[in-house]
């Protein structure tokens, strides 16, 4: 009997194989309960059942470049568009459908149309009021590599949303300039596995600051309630590299043999329907892209943010961040 | 017996289990290699290794001297006093173990975030590996000989200089033996200390892997790693062959000597319902008590419904059994061949084995990732690769106990069986295999009690779309969703208690408690 159960897994895995054929395989590197009302939106919607394969952003993008010509994968959605351009570099990218594209605002998805923008995020610090006074917080992202941070900042480099601010800083100041500023970083910081880490180290008075993207902390406030929660978020001004946009973006795989419902799915995310319910959900707490669209109530309004100029494009693939946070020794 | 040699199909069997073993050793090594010397340079010597090498080795060198009194003193106060309801407290001494060590992590970490410190990683360790020191410890008290001791006291020795000079140095080959067992679990454990955001290697591994890394960097580190566990393993395999302070005289000998507690009965009984309240009550409660509140509908990733919990409680079982029907056809012919046969290349399979207890799951899925997404394709994301990752992992714990079965199952039965004309198979079949199926079954059950409660390699490797309760209470807990993750380790730790509890009503606590290695 114990020589039948290995070919009955293998007959199960041929099985689960011939079904994939007929679904579509998301790789996903969002959070999970903001793609699980996604999919089961976009499945009730078309009949199309998805399947979900999770993981960390850049962890999925070096999977799909791993995996190559024969990807299971048909849609990449993930949370910061360096990812993104790092799979239209390799030429992995099917050209996505231009009524589609033109759903959000050009500047937020890939100049040569291979992937979408669909949703915003804001790079923020947060910072417990009781151990520290907003007017004492820094003017710039910069500052916080400067001694007299030692000890009060967290940070989570091994986030995938860490990666895209240290890309930033690398293109606008320069590879030397921003080894320099994570130098000081690293002396004065506190280093947690993620973001959600750092917001709860942050609320718990174990650092008086945190670089973190908003959602987290409206995540925990949203857990927590508004009368639980010791800390607030500050946003950089005045275009300072600390305000920068992250931009949760999707592609289709040109490997994929479901074009057509992978499309869908794309069109679908971007869809008045789809873009209403993440801004109105207490999972997500992102800025929908669609013009119109109104975010979350705990979000401050898009057009009051005062983020750097620096396009997508510009911020490119996210190699040399990686590069330069190994050699400072933070990952 | 008749054939002192092995046949070769018994033999190729072996050498298969035996180079399944080492593949994901192989793996890693090429990988390592691929970075050449300059980049291995670059990548181990700096300042993130140094940090991880302290964070790990201080943790170790805490945990072993808390398991080592912790252990120690319960089995002390069990087996050398007149404790009252010591049969309770020696049960409960070692149902921690029957506690997959992610799951105190959440409980602990749930209470407070404050935990995710280096003192909350050392209570984890202890609370859940203390076991490893208690079961030896106690099984030696248990056995010395009254008469030392006596000697000892009638030339003069006090209470405490009788432990220190007759006592610990006779226990001294368990509490080694314990210790190092603890060293080598504290190295390879992944879950817990991820949990609770402590940095160790398997989390750095994990790390450079999340963040991109594939091939050389986690290599690397897990080349680090595997050297400390390999140092660990040899030192456990050393301590445990050095002579043991046994009798030379094979006669009846009283039972070990009582100490009356007196006053301190009290503080003991205290001592021990504190501890017991500590290890089983807070995670057993934890769960009852994140089960009563709201589900967490912002940081769950996915929401708790009963459907979702009972599919990944299907997944679970499942590959627990597939898992340990693999486990336990690799497991027979190198249990046969170590039971009935003798010889360097015997000795050389058995011991490639057990090599695998020294490699790190999370070595061990990288390994067959990084092999399977180049070559073997078909095999990659697919549920075979994850049973056979289980086979390597589990492989060890099932031979230790195979091997006990076979050896206690008589050879001159089986000869009896050849002279009266039974080929070998027919031997195996009717004679050794239905005399050993007790042990077996045991062992097939401990396994897949292991795998349904692994965490790392079933992350790594399910397949797309395969949630098991493990990956569940890691996706919740991983966003602090702590009520999310409740119902999926209420099942867990239903499932791993209660076959615990039947395997040692079944088979003996020893089947399931006894720290299962290589005898």
């Amino acid at each position: 009997m114990k020589s039948c159960l290995p070919i009955m897994v293998v007959a199960f895995g041929l099985v689960t194989a011939v079904a994939q054929a007929r679904t579509l395989t998301l790789y996903n590197a969002q959070h999970e309960q903001v793609v699980g009302m996604l999919t089961a939106m976009f499945t009730k919607e078309t009949g199309i059942k998805v399947q979900v394969h999770t993981g960390e952003g850049p962890d999925i993008a070096s999977q799909i470049l791993q995996e190559g010509a024969d990807s299971p994968a048909d849609v990449f959605f993930t949370e910061n568009s360096p990812e993104l351009i790092l799979l239209d570099e390799k030429g992995l990218l099917a050209p996505v459908d231009p009524a589609t594209l033109a759903k959000v605002p050009g500047k937020y998805s890939a100049a040569d149309g291979d992937w979408l923008g669909v949703l915003a995020r804001e790079n923020v610090l947060d910072f417990n009021a009781s151990m520290i006074s907003e007017g004492a917080l820094p003017v710039s992202l910069m500052d916080l590599a400067k001694p007299e941070w030692a000890g009060k900042v967290g940070i989570a480099p091994s986030d995938a949303d860490f990666l895209p601010l240290v890309s930033a800083v690398i293109r606008t100041q320069g590879k030397a300039a921003a080894l320099t500023w994570l130098n000081g970083l690293k002396a004065n910081a506190k280093i947690y596995e993620d973001d959600e880490s750092v917001v709860a180290a942050v609320a718990r008075g174990d650092v008086a600051v945190g670089v973190v993207n908003n959602y987290y902390w409206a995540r925990l406030e949203t857990d927590l309630g508004p009368k639980k929660i010791n800390s607030a978020l500050y946003h950089f001004k005045h275009g300072d590299i600390g305000g920068l946009i992250n931009i949760s973006g999707a592609a289709v795989l040109k490997s994929s043999k479901n074009q057509a419902a992978a499309q869908r799915f794309l069109a679908f995310l971007v869809s008045h329907e789809a873009q209403v319910a993440l801004g109105e959900s207490e999972v997500d707490f992102e800025y929908p892209l669609a013009p119109g669209v109104a975010p979350n109530k705990l979000l401050t309004p898009f057009a009051m943010l005062q983020p750097p100029a620096i396009s997508v494009s510009k911020l490119g693939d996210d190699q040399d961040a990686g590069a330069l946070l190994q050699q400072a020794g933070l990952i | 017996m008749a054939a002192r040699r092995p046949s070769a199909g018994l033999l190729a069997a072996c050498c298969v289990a035996a180079g399944l073993v080492l593949l994901p050793l192989g793996v890693t090594v090429w990988n390592a290699a691929d970075a050449g010397w300059d980049m291995a340079r670059a990548l181990l010597w700096r300042p993130l290794t140094g940090f991880l090498l302290f964070n790990t080795l201080r943790l170790i060198a805490c945990a072993v001297i808390t398991t080592g009194l912790i252990g120690t003193a319960l089995a002390w106060a069990v087996e050398r006093t007149d404790l009252a309801g010591k049969r309770i407290w020696s049960v409960l001494a070692v149902v921690p173990l029957a506690i997959p060590p992610f799951i105190t992590s959440y409980a602990w970490v749930s209470i407070s975030t404050n935990l995710e410190t280096f003192w909350g990683a050392l209570l984890v360790v202890t609370m859940t590996y203390y076991p490893l020191v208690y079961l030896p410890v106690a099984a030696a008290l248990r056995e010395m000989d009254p008469a030392l001791e006596e000697t000892a006291r009638s030339l003069g020795l006090g209470r405490t200089a009788m432990f220190l000079r007759i006592i610990l140095p006779q226990l001294r080959p368990a509490l080694l033996g314990g210790v190092l067992l603890v060293a080598l679990d504290v190295l390879v454990e992944f879950g817990a200390f991820a949990l609770l955001r402590f940095r160790t290697f398997t989390t750095a591994i994990y790390g450079a892997y999340r963040a991109g890394f594939s091939g050389a960097e986690p290599a690397l580190l897990a080349m680090v790693l595997l050297v400390l566990c390999v140092a660990c393993l040899t030192a456990e395999f050393l301590v445990r062959g050095r002579a043991r302070y046994g009798r030379l005289a094979r006669g009846a000998r009283r039972g070990a000597t009582k100490y009356r507690l007196g006053g301190w009965h009290g503080l003991a009984q205290a001592g021990f319902a504190s501890w017991a309240a500590l290890t089983i009550g807070v995670p057993v409660g934890m769960i009852v008590y994140w089960l009563a509140q709201p589900g967490d509908v912002a940081t769950a990733p996915v929401a708790a419904t009963f459907g979702a919990v009972v599919s990944a409680a299907w997944a679970s079982v499942y590959l627990g059994a597939a898992g340990a029907a693999l486990t336990m056809a690799l497991a027979l012919p190198l249990g046969i061949l170590a039971a009935r046969y003798h010889g360097w290349l015997v000795t050389a399979l058995e011991r490639a084995a057990y090599l695998a207890q020294s490699i790190p799951g999370i070595v061990i899925a990288l390994a067959l990732v990084s092999l399977t997404v180049h070559a073997l394709r078909p095999l990659y994301e697919s549920t075979p690769l994850l049973v056979a990752a289980y086979a390597v992992l589990f492989l060890p714990l099932a031979l230790v106990s195979v091997r006990a079965a076979l050896t206690q199952a008589q050879p001159a039965l089986e000869e009896a069986g050849r002279s009266l004309g039974l080929g070998r198979m027919s031997v195996l079949l009717r004679v050794s295999l239905p005399l050993a199926a007790p042990g077996l079954g045991a062992a097939g059950a401990l396994v897949f009690i292991s795998v349904t409660t692994e965490l790392t390699a079933t992350l790594l490797l399910a397949p797309i779309g395969t949630q098991t309760l493990a990956t569940q209470i890691w996706a919740d807990t991983s966003t602090l969703a702590f009520a999310a993750a409740a119902p999926y380790a209420a099942v867990m730790a239903v499932m791993s208690m209660a076959a615990s509890w039947l395997l040692a009503g079944r088979f003996g606590a020893a089947s399931v408690f006894a720290p299962a290695r290589p005898a």
